[in-house]
């Protein structure tokens, strides 16, 4: 058996990935076939069907295999106490890569999508400028342009596992307020510049064109330094569930402070202390204090697959793969242990990873057919290490349940049934 | 054409440019692109609703919680129930201790830290089917209301933008800012 030969990286069935490649050949190869052809290893390959028709003709409108699976996001029951309000979320489980794509990018609305004509909207841009400007859309499409990938984050992302309890999910529903994608605008230190901003200025106030006006503050310092004023998403107009026709952009930040359907921003010497940010999105912690404007996303990882509620058909070699991101920087590491965190081997990234943006690992494991608890652990370029979720319920407690980003334990039965565990 | 052959005529091509300043220098006035239209605060009146602290976008008007019972009971009453207890988690909007033994619970009278966030939060979103459908003079009613049911004013204090800026709410001192971390 080749297997035996195979260099382990870590406990439980992490191998090392530059030694599998020489012996794909041998180990692996035989392994992969027999996958390929399930039981018919022996088979003679014929030329199939579609090869000998003509296909369908192009179409104006994409759409996904039919056999590809229909990836949806989850989305919350409607609340008639809430109208609009709620979610969406990301299956991060069946996607690779990077980037999200625009119809499965997670949502969090606070009283609903407006339907927003372009023509009717503007963007105003007033309190402590020289001069306060209005924006239509049409002159905003006018100026020059940047893009940048980064991730989008709700605060509220894994929440529910901080407290505990019976949290038995998919990737998705526990971890899926999370997405990246390209986003292209204008930037907002263009804008301020042309309104003049007046050196007491320190925060501007940005408010959505939605039902509830949802508005934050952010920081002068973070506003002319990375803030898009966004009116692309992968390439295409914004969608109306991420803020069409425009919505402004924080690279790193806490989702809720990208306010969509930008309409207003303020400048203004304090914050103006909306609901959103003195109710909602601050940080109680277990001294009673509450912390307020923390919005760097914490340094995270998730492993996506294998992940809960999947089922390993049998013993073997798995590719064990997710995301990492970082609001303070880039991802410069991500380890992956089999055993619980006793023992960790350092996985491979896909590609360079950007800053602020999803990073995608990925390592070899062969699973033995036993017990076993798959974490990720991720460190950025800032120097943070995720922590493990005793160290957040120290630092934090569980009154608030925001800015989580501890270590995911994936656990995995002797049946091959993976589940949440808490280590 | 040879590489240097090449080079010496894009030289040639360049210096016409720049002798005839179609290449303006980066970051000229020249070359910026100015589209927004000025506008007056004036034209804001109706639009700008944010609510400060300081009483910055506070409007004219008045409003006592005895006034603000009738608005509440009509607009409000449906999800904060009678005394602000709610019917499910986002909608208890009175009582709470942040000091209590357990899990505290976080109301506007417990936990918020302005009162200026209640006018504002009201004006902007509330009720929540038909936001922006109130009076000033009723937000400032129900306001009222909403910080009478949390024993934060008397039944007939007027409040208007002098009065709800002027209250120090109970956990007002609670908040540590965080945003000179990032």
């Amino acid at each position: 058996m080749k297997e035996l030969q195979w260099e382990k990286a870590a406990g439980n069935g992490l191998l090392n990935r530059r030694h599998l490649l020489q012996l794909g050949l041998t180990g692996l190869g035989a392994a992969g076939a027999s996958a390929a052809f399930g039981q018919d290893a022996g088979a003679i390959l014929q030329i199939p069907e579609w090869s000998r028709m003509p296909g369908a003709n192009a179409s104006a409108y994409g759409e996904r295999s039919r056999y590809a699976g229909d990836l949806q996001r989850m989305a919350g029951t409607p609340d008639p106490i809430y109208p609009g309000g709620g979610s969406s979320r990301t299956p991060l489980q069946f996607l690779q890569g990077t980037i999200t794509p625009n119809a499965l990018h997670f949502e969090r609305h606070h009283a609903g999508i407006p339907d927003i004509d372009p023509a009717g909207h503007t963007l105003v841009i007033n309190g402590l400028v020289r001069q306060p400007l209005a924006f239509s859309y049409e002159n905003l499409l006018k100026y020059p342009m940047v893009s940048r990938i980064n991730f989008l984050e709700c605060s509220g992302n894994s929440g529910a596992l901080l407290r505990g309890g019976n949290a038995d999910g998919t990737a998705q529903s526990l971890h899926g307020l999370l997405s990246c994608a390209e986003w292209t605008g204008v930037p907002l230190s263009t804008l301020l510049d042309e309104a003049s901003v007046s050196p007491e200025a320190r925060w501007v106030a940005a408010v959505g064109a939605d039902a509830a006006s949802m508005g934050r503050s952010v920081p002068i310092e973070k506003a002319l330094d990375d803030v898009l004023v966004a009116l692309y998403q992968n390439g295409e107009p914004i969608r109306p569930g991420q803020g069409y026709p425009v919505r402004l952009f924080c690279p790193g930040w806490e989702g809720n402070i990208s306010v969509k359907w930008l309409t207003q921003l303020k400048l203004m010497r304090e914050p103006a202390q909306f609901r959103d940010e003195t109710s909602k999105y601050t940080d109680t912690m277990p001294d009673r204090s509450s912390l307020q404007f923390t919005f760097p996303m914490g340094v995270k990882s998730l492993i996506t697959s294998p992940s809960g509620r999947m089922n390993l058909p049998r013993p073997g070699i798995y590719q064990v793969t997710g995301v990492a991101w970082s609001g303070h920087g880039a991802i410069r590491r991500v380890e992956v242990s089999a055993d619980g965190g006793a023992t960790w081997a350092e996985a491979e990234m896909q590609a360079e990873p950007g800053d602020k943006a999803l990073a995608r690992f990925t390592i070899p494991w062969e699973w033995s057919g036993g017990p076993a608890v798959l974490q990720s652990r991720a460190a950025d370029s800032a120097g943070n290490v995720q922590p493990v979720r005793d160290e957040v319920l120290a630092a934090r407690g569980t009154i608030s349940f925001y800015h989580n980003n501890c270590i995911q334990s994936w656990g995995v039965d002797d049946g091959g049934a993976i589940s949440n565990v808490y280590v | 054409m040879s590489m240097s052959r090449r080079t010496a005529a894009w030289g040639r091509i360049l210096a016409l440019l720049l002798c005839a300043g179609w290449l303006a220098p980066a970051g000229s006035q020249e070359a910026r692109i100015q589209l927004g239209t000025p506008i007056d605060e004036d034209q804001l009146s109706g639009f700008d609703l944010i609510a400060a602290p300081d009483g910055s976008g506070m409007p004219p008007g008045a409003g006592t919680a005895r006034q603000g019972r009738s608005v509440y009971e009509l607009n409000c009453l449906r999800c904060h129930a009678v005394n602000g207890e709610g019917v499910s988690g986002n909608t208890v909007i009175a009582g709470g201790d942040m000091r209590s033994e357990e899990l505290p619970l976080r109301t506007v009278g417990s936990y918020w830290p302005h009162a200026s966030t209640l006018f504002d939060f009201i004006r902007r979103a509330m009720p929540a089917d038909a936001p922006k459908t109130l009076s000033d003079d009723e937000v400032y009613q129900v306001t009222a209301y909403v910080l009478f049911l949390n024993g934060i004013v008397g039944e007939d204090e007027s409040i208007n933008s002098e009065t709800l800026t002027a209250i120090a709410m109970p956990n007002g001192d609670g908040f540590v800012d965080h945003s000179h971390l990032h």
